[in-house]
């Protein structure tokens, strides 16, 4: 090794100590902004090291990085109710540049590639082609210009078993004969096809563990370039983004009451009929925003429920607002975040904390369950599924045994809801026929500006 | 150093890397989960040191172009991913501003 060698590594190591620590410091909001700064600081040294390597000619460098950087900006200012679609866009970024720098390697190095590092290879492009379309589906999707809604036919899962399958035979083919060129650019094209179908039958309920999952593909791919390029930054950075999507699929698969096998294998998704029929004259009460405030103002602890709706109806601020009349009054108002209620992890959080909602006030599920019983309004706004007491009770539903949020339990139960229509899932709620429930008819926005009017709240 | 032994270091190095991923992720606030992603996100974005090696040595016309439009795309990577998790984090705040950040994590 050369002096600059050496002096490159250890820039790649101080990067990686600092990723490290970057997201150790992730894990409160009081050091969090830290971890920014550390890994910005490791990435600014790790390519400032790359620049340093002997023979490189630069402006073409300085083109892309400027490129990059005009994309790049808008990209980092989208609304946050964007912010998961922005996500899955940057997941296919990042595995095309994966993927893109493993086929060029491929072209470079062929014939004369280990039997290891084209198996290695192999993997970073499958994983990496296959994240790159599979992301672009769920961005579309997110963003509402593919249909959300799953699509599936017969023998689905033959046939993308059976594409992965074609897939890996190509790959030991080049293992074995890693002088077969032309077959490499098939091995792309079916991870590329793959990833499309195996996106295709997953529903927008489902996309944070879509979204976490294809995060922790991404991961792995770049490790795996890691091992071709023989880079262990690039290896750490990817073991590191590789756990995270790792255990945030975990966490969601667990929060939907899926299998974690099941999200594996795509199996996630499938459309759940449910009888809806013969039920829907069952009756409920209702109130008025007058006598939803006189309850609420009334009240000694109040816990809010979110759900997508809210965001949806842009009705962040309202609920704002009403956390702040409310507060005045000396209510203890809390929100409790079931770890689904947005498009991807936390997302909820985010829609919340940007209206200006203290981050101490949002509970986690866990955390919160307990204290329903001693609640004295529990407030759903825009939430359905996740408020479902047949979860618990009822074990033919289709959502049996999901952790729920038991705002049941409270003394009095409202929920603003357009009508009585069926969520998300097209699950009916046995929550909104309790008698300690209350129906709030109306869009959550304008309802939600009514009861801070009869509150006399207004701004501030 | 020959290649195998540089094998068995990459895979030493990628299992410690995913235990003190696996480590320091689990701590993460289920809060920050929206920003971690991205956060990870934009440092797993450091592939553009391989890409911007392949276009610096220019070795052929096709890993040139490759790797040209990967630096592109794992630059809008980093920068995005940087200011997007740092608009994110600027509006998490506290309701008590001498904030407790341990409690939650240390109490239960």
């Amino acid at each position: 090794m050369t002096a600059l060698q050496v002096a490159i590594e250890l820039l790649y190591l101080i990067a990686s100590v600092l990723f490290i620590f970057s997201l150790k410091w992730m894990s409160s909001p009081t050091t969090a902004r830290h971890g920014i700064w550390a890994g910005e600081i490791g990435m600014v040294l790790a390519i400032g090291g790359t620049l340093l390597n002997r023979g490189m000619s630069y402006h073409l460098i300085a083109i892309a990085l400027v490129l990059g950087t005009i994309i790049g900006v808008p990209l980092g200012r989208v609304a946050m109710t964007a912010v998961p679609q922005r996500t899955a866009l940057s997941h296919a970024f990042g595995a095309l540049c994966v993927t893109l720098v493993g086929s060029a390697e491929f072209y470079l190095r062929s014939p004369d590639i280990s039997r290891f590092m084209m198996s290695v290879l192999s993997l970073e492009v499958i994983l990496g082609g296959l994240t790159v379309t599979g992301s672009l589906m769920a961005a579309g999707k997110l963003q509402e210009i593919l249909p959300q809604r799953p699509l599936t036919y017969k023998g689905q899962n033959l046939v993308n078993f059976v594409l992965l399958a074609g897939a890996v035979v190509i790959a030991i083919t080049l293992v074995l004969h890693p002088g077969e060129r032309s077959l490499f650019p098939f091995m792309i094209l079916i991870a590329l096809a793959f990833g499309v179908l195996l996106i295709i039958p997953i529903g927008g309920a489902d996309m944070p563990t879509v979204i976490s999952l294809l995060n922790g593909y991404a991961g792995l791919s770049a490790a795996a370039m890691g091992f071709v390029l023989n880079n262990k930054l690039l290896i750490i950075a990817g073991a590191l983004d590789g756990s995270s999507g790792l255990i945030l699929s975990i966490i969601m698969s667990k929060a939907m009451n899926r299998s974690f096998t099941n999200v594996l294998f795509g199996a996630f998704g499938q459309v759940q009929t449910s009888a809806a029929a013969g039920e829907e004259a069952k009756p409920v009460r209702s109130a008025t925003p007058e006598e939803a405030a006189a309850i609420l103002s009334a009240a000694n602890r109040v816990i809010v429920v979110p759900g997508y709706g809210m965001a949806v109806a842009q009705a962040q601020h309202k609920v704002r607002e009403l956390y702040d009349a409310l507060t005045k009054r000396g209510v203890d108002v809390r929100f409790a975040i079931h770890p689904v209620a947005g498009r991807m992890p936390g997302h909820m959080n985010v829609l919340l904390a940007e209206a200006d909602i203290p981050y101490d006030r949002l509970i986690e599920m866990d955390e919160i369950n307990g204290d329903f019983p001693q609640t004295d309004v529990a407030l759903v706004i825009g939430a359905n599924d996740v408020t479902n007491p047949a979860a618990r009770s009822d074990t033919t539903s289709p959502i049996y045994g999901m952790p729920i949020l038991d705002v049941d339990k409270s003394h009095t139960v409202m929920v603003i809801k357009r009508s009585m229509n069926p969520g998300f899932a097209g699950i009916d709620n046995p929550l909104y026929y309790l008698d300690n429930t209350l129906m709030l008819f109306g869009d959550a926005k304008a309802f939600v500006g009514s009861i801070v009017r009869e509150l006399g709240g207004g701004h501030g | 150093m020959n290649s195998s032994s540089n094998l068995i270091n990459a895979l030493f190095i990628f299992a410690l890397a995913g235990f003190i991923g696996f480590e320091v992720i689990r701590r993460v606030s289920p809060l920050l989960h929206t920003p971690l992603m991205s956060l990870t996100n934009a440092l797993d974005a450091i592939a553009v040191v391989g890409a911007i090696v392949l276009v610096g040595m220019h070795e052929s016309r096709l890993s040139t172009i490759f790797g040209f439009i990967a630096v592109v795309a794992a630059t809008s990577n980093i920068v995005g991913g940087f200011f997007i998790t740092d608009r994110m984090l600027k509006m998490f705040k506290s309701s008590r501003p001498a904030a407790n950040p341990a409690d939650k994590s240390v109490t239960k």
